[in-house]
């Protein structure tokens, strides 16, 4: 039995029972799921989660899943690390890492798909489909297979065939769509209102958002259950950014910690900013754009929770910034190169926003800060390929000391 | 009949054109709108759009040629 008592409108209230439903019937809105926080309350302890296991499903009690048979690659409890090194090179002593390249498929999207596949299997769909040009793709593909679900993949027919080897080989249902992403987006609105299945980021998406919750708590918990003074986090949709602070919100809620004065900031590369342009303008609304970035995996120019990612990054008393493509590339290189860890491009957005941020004296040097990096760079290599620099020698020991500038 | 759900945004240069009552004249089209927010220089709503297939694509396609930016209410479905 789970404590989700119903979903929710975000905007005008409207209540709706746990259903697949993608939008309020009313307003267009998203809708949330809603749980009995005091039926929750009195069974959560601190002791309680720690004899869970150690991945996303020790949170069990504070997500949507009914059953006991979910679909778990063993997502989550992924490091949280200390990052002195580039602590000092940004000016941030109290600078930690949450380390989410370490996913069973390499991205935080395994949180959220874990939780949408469970339910989907719940509500007794046989399929599962989504969109995608990597990470969420590579996520639905191999919970189907571990589920014996049937799964469609729909792909923007100009991503190199070479990027989906890391789907292709769970064996879904890969389909390459001519046209541009909006003709995807499209033919993958008609394909969820005429099909009945599990589509992720659709009519499952109320439940799909819950499990990023999941970082927020582990965060929290690895911290010795308490708050971050300050979250540097990526935003696309806004989903993961809205659902770090919402994870929070809930742990002081049951009093699992302290109160949250998290100041909140996300990043966007700048060829795909539409919510840090509206916080720059004081604008209510986040205008679609038609993004122009390398960095793929945030490249969402109209973000479904942009408006509440506006809302949270305001009234944290946090922030936006945004990176070029060439920001991100550093970015990446010098969180490899101080940390050891090998993000993605995102990640590399997040680490020079967060030098950004630091430089301009938003975030403190005392301040306890986590920087979330969700996805990990093997899958798109190709873009830092300029690192490639070797010394080529003969193969002896003269030639070897030579490159050394060592004598013999 | 089919029914979708978009969201229009209007630069500003169309602020004042009655587009939506011209989508729902020129083609067979209701038009059943849920949310907006228009100010001087540019504006959005979310509605709803109901007929046949054909009639939507048509009046979708007139949309956009107007110079409306027209997604789906949902977001963006395509992620990383």
């Amino acid at each position: 039995m789970s404590y989700a008592t119903g979903l929710r409108c975000r905007k005008c209230g409207q209540e709706y029972p746990l259903q697949p439903i993608k939008v309020c019937d009313f307003c267009l809105s998203p809708v949330e799921v809603n749980y009995d926080y005091k039926g929750m309350a009195g069974v959560l302890s601190h002791r309680k989660i720690a004899e869970g296991p150690s991945t996303m499903w020790r949170y069990r009690d504070l997500l949507p899943i009914e059953g006991s048979g979910q679909i778990d690659l063993g997502t989550g409890f992924t490091p949280l690390v200390k990052a002195d090194n580039l602590g000092r090179e940004l000016g941030l002593d109290e600078l930690y890492i949450k380390n989410d390249c370490l996913n069973p498929t390499y991205s935080f999207k395994d949180r959220a798909v874990s939780v949408a596949v469970t339910k989907a299997r719940e509500f007794g769909f046989d399929t599962i489909a989504c969109a995608s040009t990597g990470n969420l793709a590579a996520s639905v593909a191999a919970h189907a297979a571990k589920a014996n679900m049937k799964a469609y993949v729909f792909v923007p027919a100009s991503v190199e065939p070479g990027k989906l080897v890391g789907v292709a080989i769970y064996k879904p249902n890969l389909v390459t769509v001519e046209g541009s992403y909006d003709d995807v987006n499209r033919l993958c609105a008609e394909v969820a209102q005429r099909y009945n299945w599990g589509f992720i980021n659709i009519n499952l998406r109320p439940y799909y958002a819950e499990g990023s919750k999941t970082l927020g708590f582990e965060a929290a918990e690895q911290l010795g259950w308490r708050p971050p003074d300050c979250v540097v986090a990526p935003a696309a949709s806004g989903l993961l950014f809205t659902r770090i602070w919402k994870g929070l919100q809930e742990l002081s809620t049951l009093k699992l910690i302290g109160p949250v004065n998290t100041h909140m900031y996300l990043t966007q590369a700048s060829g795909s900013s539409p919510i840090v342009h509206a916080f720059e303008a004081g604008s209510l609304h986040v205008h679609p754009v038609t993004p122009k970035t390398i960095v793929t995996s945030i490249a969402i120019g109209n973000p479904a929770d942009g408006y509440y990612s506006l809302m949270v990054a305001r009234q944290s008393g946090g922030g936006a910034a945004s990176a070029t493509d060439e920001e991100a590339i550093e970015g990446m290189k010098l969180l490899a190169q101080t940390e050891g860890i090998f993000a993605e491009a995102a990640g590399g957005v997040v680490i020079a926003g967060l030098k950004k941020l630091a430089a301009a004296g938003a975030i403190k040097r005392d301040q306890l800060t986590v920087a979330f990096i969700t996805g990990a760079g093997p899958r798109t290599q190709e873009i830092v390929s300029d690192v490639v620099k070797t010394h080529h020698i003969k193969p002896n020991l003269e030639a070897f000391n030579k490159v050394l500038g060592l004598q013999d | 009949m089919a029914k979708r759900q978009v969201m229009f945004t209007f630069p500003r240069k169309l602020i004042k054109e009655p587009i939506i009552y011209e989508l729902s004249h020129k083609f067979k089209v209701v038009t059943n709108i849920r949310r907006a927010d228009v100010s001087e220089d540019r504006g959005w709503v979310a509605l709803e759009l109901e007929g046949d297939d054909k009639e939507i694509d048509s009046g979708v396609k007139w949309v956009k040629d107007k110079g409306v930016r027209v997604d789906p209410v949902v977001g963006d479905i395509v992620e990383g």
